[in-house]
């Protein structure tokens, strides 16, 4: 069994990302199944970033903890990641900075030296990178000294032209490829995605593809862990995908033509892959196109979302927390109005600015109670970048049928993942627009109370659907009035909506049980991954763990959980905040406590191993009540 | 048949104060809406929070009361989405200059085609009178504690310096100029830009109907309505060359005009400039068939089964 992990550091806007496009890109087409992750600071460029990408044959949902290959061609790379290179793995590194001491590296800020040089006179080691390396290899690291500067000067001699030899900027493509050549991947793989990846330019695609051939096979003259990515069986249909395509390619597919949006991170990349790809193809029909509208501010895109939503289209728009918060107040617009909207909104860690590149599951209860006022909604997450996009699909059906604003929860470490998966299938997804009318005859009242309380609707532009919105409480016809028999129709008519959501929508969307067991782990969101992982890990150890992955968090399917719990005794809450959102929740509307929580909210996304370590010490008893897991740099 | 005013209303009861200078501006929309013969169904008031927002339940159109200061953002968001639906935001000076004053800018920046409407009368009346953005520096309503401590916005100026391709003033008071104002401002292809200047009778007590019409002024004999109008002095509102020269004319002489106040204040276009290409067409040279085919008119499914083809992206995912 393949289980590999490889790691690229270096500063932002050294190309660390490009690196692991072409990493990733190779080992999934050598028929590995792949699970990568970015982690970088709030920088545009000098910063350290790193990317960590795990390979195996079998599939993988998360990172661990330990590292087989690392290449740096930075110093801090090496200080911050040399210890999690297991004994038996290897570092390539660039023989130019052995000697750079760890006082020399300006972006490694105070606490982490401080940290760093604790363990550095515990090892009893020079503070240099040759220092940190030398104990590497005394605890069984291959260590694989590699001059970048040689390697340029070998290709400007190639190609007659001396100025390659300054081209540091084609060093992520020597790390990538020396790795490669170590690992044994295909090197015809290796050089075609490069020239995919470089395609734009004849002059640099030659110029990195050359460097690439070279490099790989000094790569594969360092030693000898060769081949241990030599290929394997492909499955047909996987896709590669980014953690932003899931939604985006989910919303062409479910009709939304409309998303506006506000500049923000990790959110912005869906808007700008959706403007990137804004004319459609439709079948049978004339070419389609999304409307993508970058606005002032996070107000402004909620208030042109719910516009647009008036003339009976599909309208999102995508943000994080400080976004969100600004959108509020219209969401309780959208909720009064009955207004099907969909917000994507791709967590990271507050609050406040807070770690703004990093992730967290930190708004969850704000999602579920943001804004002033009692007014329906739904709250539904994703567990990985498969299921957002069927889920995307699945919150435009729900805001049509209910007539409410539905928050598709996402965060960054779903948005910063690269992962192979079974490519997204158009044909599984259904369209309901509900009681959206497309012709009206006579008298028309847009929130003509009685049935179930959810009204026909009509939309701006429709010949005899005239209605009026406001903001303040209103009649059927959507005029204001403060009459406190009609303000009591109307509150019931709204929020009755949240019993009905739990009836009609079908129970395997509203959560799902992975498995049972006597302890059961209870969570929501992208931990799905590291769960899955680690129970894999406890069941070939002959424990077996259960896991209820929640969707529905609001309104919270409280008699499916409860059902689905069985006769589980040990109820362990897992997710990345500080105050377990979901488990406040859980117990709100199961009246049963969580016997353990298991969080993290160091903005680093949980790895299988440290949440596997974790649940084995709940099983063989004396946990704490609450483990905090602190993995990651 | 032919529509009429009265087609134009609705029968909500009307509760603005009364003498309230809203009832000039909201019959006068109502006028230009029926004279223009604009299908009740095809267009959709907006409205913010305030007095002025409760306007759109008095007229008989689609009608959708936003929410404080956001009125241009709903309203934008259903143009992009529908660009065959008439649409006209409205709003008061509280609402536009001060809560939406970003909104107000970005709006002149993207020049959606569509009308904004703002009635102007200096102080916050549905929360008892305090100062709004364009009351005057030094100024004292009679809600005031103490008397205005901020520099007044300029509604004209901020407008043109933001882009808006057709700015106008208007006042309550003078409803068939108004209600020229109001057609010109709706048929121009871009955004534009109303303000209308209208006496808030509870709680402005300075700049009163009475104090427009000059009645205040000390000699007698020399008494005249402080409201002129532009197109009445020979004023030329309209960029008519795409060349520098013009445009830097016509914005100079409108920013010059924009500053005018107390015996002389102006009513009528001050800026109309056609050679912006407005966000539709900018939209058009991205997605060609836009106008044509807008998210409004776009089919997603048959049968509830989606209809748009991703498998070009789908194909370049696959390992």
């Amino acid at each position: 069994m393949v289980d590999f992990t490889w790691l690229i550091g270096g500063p932002q806007g050294s190309g660390v990302e490009t690196a692991s496009t072409i990493f990733s890109g190779v080992c999934a087409k050598a028929g590995y199944q792949i699970f990568g992750k970015r982690e970088f600071h709030s920088n545009i460029k000098g910063e350290h970033s790193y990317f960590e990408v795990r390979v195996s044959d079998r599939m993988v949902r998360s990172n661990s903890s330990t590292v087989d290959l690392m290449v740096s061609y930075d110093a801090e790379t090496i200080f911050r990641h040399y210890s999690t290179v297991a004994p038996g793995g290897s570092i390539i590194y660039d023989l130019d900075m052995r000697d750079t001491e760890t006082v020399d590296v300006a972006t490694m800020d105070p606490y982490f030296k401080e940290r760093l040089h604790a363990e550095i006179r515990r090892l009893g080691v020079p503070p240099t990178v040759r220092g940190v390396l030398d104990a590497a290899a005394r605890s069984g690291v291959r260590t694989y000294p590699v001059s970048f500067k040689d390697l340029l000067a070998d290709l400007a001699e190639q190609h007659g032209n001396p100025r390659l030899k300054l081209m540091k900027r084609m060093y992520n493509v020597l790390g990538v490829s020396l790795s490669a050549g170590l690992a044994g991947l295909p090197r015809d793989l290796l050089l075609r995605l490069i020239q995919d990846v470089f395609h734009k330019k004849a002059m640099v695609k030659k110029l990195n593809a050359d460097a690439a051939a070279h490099a790989y096979d000094a790569g594969a003259d360092l030693g000898d862990i060769a081949h241990v990515l030599a290929g394997a069986e492909k499955r047909p249909g996987t896709a590669l995908v980014q953690g932003h395509q899931g939604t985006a390619i989910g919303k062409m597919v479910a009709g939304c033509r409309f998303q506006s949006y506000y500049p923000i991170t990790p959110a912005s990349d869906e808007s700008v892959y959706l403007e990137s790809n804004e004319i459609l193809d439709v079948k049978h029909a004339r070419p389609g196109s999304i409307s993508v509208v970058q606005t002032e501010d996070e107000i402004s895109a909620i208030g042109m979302m719910i516009g647009a939503a008036l003339t009976g289209v599909r309208s999102s728009t995508s943000t994080s927390g400080p976004g969100f918060s600004l959108m509020a107040e219209a969401l309780g617009w959208a909720g009064i109005n009955e207004v099907p909207v969909v917000i994507t909104l791709y967590q990271r860690s507050g609050p406040s600015t807070g770690l703004p590149t990093r992730h967290g599951q930190d708004d969850l209860l704000f999602a579920v109670f943001g804004g002033h006022g009692e007014f329906p909604r739904i709250v539904y997450a994703s567990g990985d970048i498969e299921e957002s996009f069927y889920d995307t699909c699945l919150c435009f059906n729900y805001s049509d049928v209910y007539q409410l604003p539905v928050i598709h929860m996402m965060d960054k470490f779903l948005s910063s993942t690269t992962t192979t998966c079974p490519v997204f299938d158009p044909s599984r997804v259904t369209i309901d627009r509900g009681r959206l009318l497309d012709s009206i005859d006579g008298e028309y009242r847009r929130f003509q109370l009685g049935g179930d309380g959810i009204s026909p609707r009509s939309y701006l532009g429709l010949k005899n659907g005239i209605f009026w919105n406001t903001g303040d409480e209103s009649d059927e016809t959507g005029h204001i009035t403060e009459d406190p028999v009609v303000r009591r129709q109307m509150m019931d008519k709204r929020l009755s909506r949240m019993d009905i959501v739990l009836e009609r929508v079908p129970e395997e969307e509203q959560a799902v049980c992975h498995r049972a067991g006597e302890y059961t782990i209870v969570s929501w969101g992208s931990t799905k991954g590291p769960i899955l992982d680690a129970l894999e890990m406890l069941e070939s150890e002959g424990v077996s763990v259960g896991f209820i992955q929640v969707k529905m968090l609001h309104p919270f399917p409280a008699k499916l959980v409860e059902r689905l719990l069985g006769g589980a005794r040990v109820i362990i809450d897992v997710e990345s905040n500080q105050t377990g959102q979901m488990g406040n929740l859980f117990s709100q509307n199961i009246f049963r406590r969580i016997d353990h929580y298991i969080l993290k909210y160091t903005g680093r996304g949980m790895t299988c191993d440290e949440l596997y370590d974790a649940m084995s010490d709940i099983i063989r008893g004396g946990a704490p009540y609450r483990t905090v897991l602190m993995h990651g740099s | 048949m032919a529509l009429r005013v009265a087609d134009y209303k609705t029968d909500v009861h009307n509760d603005w104060c009364p003498g309230c200078g809203d009832f000039g501006i909201v019959n006068a929309i109502q006028m230009a809406l029926a004279e223009m013969g604009v299908e009740r169904d095809r267009t959709a008031i907006f409205s913010g929070v305030g007095c002025s927002g409760k306007t759109s339940h008095f007229i008989n159109t689609y009608g959708i009361h936003t929410l404080h200061g956001r009125v241009m953002t709903f309203a934008q968001g259903a143009k992009v989405a529908n660009p065959d639906l008439t649409v006209v935001a409205i709003g008061g000076d509280g609402d536009g200059l001060g809560i939406g004053a970003g909104h107000f800018v970005a709006a002149g920046r993207r020049d959606i085609d569509m009308t904004y409407i703002i009635f102007d009368n200096g102080v916050y009346g549905l929360t008892k009178g305090q100062a709004s953005p364009t009351l005057k520096l030094g100024e004292q309503p009679k809600s005031l504690p103490k008397p205005n401590l901020n520099y007044s916005v300029n509604p004209i100026g901020l407008a043109i310096t933001s882009g808006y391709t057709f700015v106008a003033r208007g006042y309550s008071y003078d409803i068939r100029h108004l209600k020229d104002m109001i057609m010109q401002a709706v048929r121009h292809k871009g955004t534009s830009f109303l303000d209308v200047l209208q006496p808030c009778p509870t709680y402005n007590d300075i700049n009163t109907r009475d104090w427009y019409a000059g009645l205040d002024m000390k000699d007698v004999a020399e008494r005249h309505s402080r409201i002129y109008k532009l197109e009445d002095t020979g004023y030329d509102p309209a960029v008519h060359y795409a060349d520098r020269g013009d445009l830097d004319e016509k914005i100079s002489q409108a920013l010059i005009r924009s500053l005018d106040w107390g015996d002389k204040i102006p009513i009528g276009v001050f800026y109309k400039n056609e050679h912006i290409t407005s966000f539709e067409t900018r939209m058009q040279e991205h997605i060609p068939n836009y106008t044509e085919n807008p998210p409004a008119h776009q089919r997603i499914s048959e049968e509830e089964r989606p209809i748009t083809d991703v498998s070009g992206l789908l194909g370049s995912l696959l390992v």
